[in-house]
């Protein structure tokens, strides 16, 4: 069997950090005593990503997914543990080990900023040694797929927030990475172009047989690109498993929305699930996911009952949930 | 295909684009050329000095050509590597450069050199204009050329691998721009900037030869102006080349260390 595309083994990432308070004295004072504080972004951290494999990697901010990213993508030595991407360790950083990635950060750019897009596509081409036939031919593949057209010869500066971030995907993967760490790739851009580069992700990687791990504070990007969801919180693996799974253990009930054309009983609701909310016409039900057909069922068989919709609870409100019950430290 | 040899090929495209971006700078390029004209200031005050009788031997024929010369060889060899290594280190630019497979100060240097034909091509006419003024041929014997050429290289080289010595600093350090500001006062002192290097009393004199200043300056100023002997200059020519393999080795060290303490502040 082949080795992971990803492997993390007790990955941990301590930073030293200079405290002061603010005002004169406090800066006299810490010209001949400084006080740091070690503080662990990253603790323990252990899982692995087939090749191929689409992964959300989720947590609240500060959870320690970006350095958790860097230590992977070769750009942070872990103070412990070990890391394995595509059969290197990262933090020797060997050019064919970083020929096989790329690292996204959607609040960082690459691109020249006062050069067209292309300069910056020229130049990644003879950094990552690609002849003129490669570069020509990742170049049109990258503008048919995110829809560059003539993007790329306009200045940077004067590009639209969308249009630098499928500038930023592009020169990313120039060189064919078979491993994508995408940190944050839709931050700030609006609806249609989240989904733009929700379905660029998906073909790239069904295309490429691409591993992905993303991150994303859009649960839509996670719903749509990954079925198995890696979730860290202040620094340590809370979960690491499918995302039906992650929602049936957090949350064991179905919502059931019912739009009423008349009122129905309350006490009748109640026998059937929690009433979680009941205000004219609609009504909300929590229903166990064993009875729901057992429920949905009866409740159609009440003419009353003009409209039904069967929802998992919200992707966000789950996260919620599950950082709301932290161990005990 | 070997690191050096990849990253040889991707050369000619990275001073291609270097240039572009120099261009794109074109105006913070003219400016910062206009903080490196101290050489003309120097020039214009030494010579009234001089006026009133030859200083060493500088008469005011000399003088002109060696402030020309210094001041051809500061535009030429200068580097502000170490403010923009400071700043990709504190806000994370550095990342992108690190998860590219070719060397970081390789990347560096190339865009470096790129620069060169733009400071060129807006200092050198003036040269020949003053040169005809001062009345000074200071190039006429091949050897001395490419000793001259030689002590360029060197000098770009000491300055290139000094600024990225200064600038991996920032990894250890919240900033190293101040650093780099002390270096600076002694290369203003002590590399021939403001006072031909033969005017020191003889024990600074000394003291100049084994420090590395001298040769990030004067060294090919002076070959430039004539004031230096073929036999001196060969042997200062080895010397110079001594601190560029000093100072490139010390440069690649530290920056690896740096890499290892790489938090990417900001990123």
């Amino acid at each position: 069997m082949s080795e992971p595309a990803v492997v993390a083994r007790g990955l941990s990432k301590s930073f030293e950090v200079h405290e002061r308070a603010a005002g004169l004295g406090a800066t006299l004072r810490s010209l001949f005593h400084r006080k740091t504080r070690t503080v662990v972004a990253v603790d323990d951290v252990s899982f692995s990503v087939e090749a191929g494999e689409r992964v959300g990697f989720l947590g609240p901010n500060g959870a320690g997914k970006t350095t958790t990213l860097k230590m992977l993508s070769g750009l942070l030595h872990p103070s412990r543990g070990e890391a394995r991407v595509a059969g290197y360790e990262p933090k020797r950083r060997d050019a064919a080990f970083l020929r096989q990635i790329t690292l996204v950060m959607g609040q960082k750019q690459q691109l020249l900023w006062d050069l067209p897009p292309a300069e910056t596509f020229a130049l990644n081409g003879a950094l990552y040694g690609l002849s003129a036939k490669e570069h020509g031919e990742a170049l049109a593949e990258l503008t048919e797929l995110l829809e560059l057209g003539d993007v790329s010869k306009k200045p940077t500066r004067q590009l639209s927030l969308g249009e630098r971030m499928r500038c930023e995907l592009a020169a990313a993967l120039l060189h064919r990475p078979s491993v994508l760490f995408l940190d944050e790739p839709t931050i700030g851009l609006d609806v249609a172009m989240q989904l733009k580069v929700r379905e660029f992700v998906r073909t790239y990687n069904e295309r490429r047989g691409a591993t992905v791990l993303l991150t994303s504070h859009y649960m839509d990007d996670v719903l749509a690109l990954c079925a198995r969801v890696v979730i860290i919180d202040e620094g340590r693996l809370r979960y690491d498993g499918s995302l039906s799974a992650l929602v049936e253990k957090m949350r064991p009930d179905k919502r059931v929305v019912l739009n009423l054309g008349a009122a129905l009983p309350r006490e009748d609701l109640e026998r059937l699930g929690a009433v979680v909310e009941a205000s004219g016409s609609r009504v909300v039900l929590h229903v166990r996911r064993d009875r729901t057909r057992e429920v949905v069922s009866h409740l159609l068989s009440h003419p009353e009952v003009v409209d039904l919709t069967i929802e998992d609870p919200p992707l966000e409100e789950v996260l919620r949930e599950l950082f709301a019950e932290r161990p005990a430290p | 295909m070997s690191a050096i040899a990849r990253a040889a090929r991707a050369f000619p495209t990275l001073l291609r684009v270097g240039l572009a971006e120099a261009l794109a700078y074109r105006a913070e390029l003219v400016v910062w050329m206009l903080t490196t004209t101290m050489p003309l200031v120097s020039l214009a005050l030494w010579t009234s000095v001089a006026d009133s009788g030859a200083l060493g031997e500088y008469g005011a024929r000399e003088l002109g050509a060696y402030f020309l010369a210094a001041l051809v060889v500061r535009q030429v060899t200068g580097s502000w590597l170490v403010w923009q290594m400071n700043m990709e280190v504190k806000q994370g630019g550095m990342s992108h450069r690190l998860l590219r497979p070719v060397h970081p100060l390789f990347a560096y240097a190339a865009e470096g050199l790129a620069v060169i034909p733009l400071r060129a091509v807006l200092c050198l006419p003036i040269v020949p204009i003053l040169l005809h003024f001062s009345g000074t041929e200071p190039l006429g014997d091949p050897a001395r050329a490419g000793l001259f050429l030689l002590s360029m290289v060197g000098a770009w080289l000491i300055n290139f691998f000094v600024m990225a010595l200064i600038g991996a600093l920032s990894f250890f350090i919240e900033s190293s721009t101040n650093v780099f500001q002390a270096w600076l006062l002694g290369f203003t002192v002590l590399s021939g900037y403001v006072v031909p290097l033969s005017l020191f009393p003889p024990w600074l004199k000394q003291l100049t030869d084994v420090l590395p200043f001298r040769y990030t300056l004067a060294l090919p100023a002076e070959l430039a102006a004539g004031t230096l002997s073929t036999e001196r200059a060969l042997v200062e020519v080895g010397i110079q080349w001594g601190y560029v393999g000093l100072s490139a080795v010390l440069a690649l060290v530290l920056f690896q260390r740096g890499t290892r303490r790489y938090a990417a502040f900001g990123a």
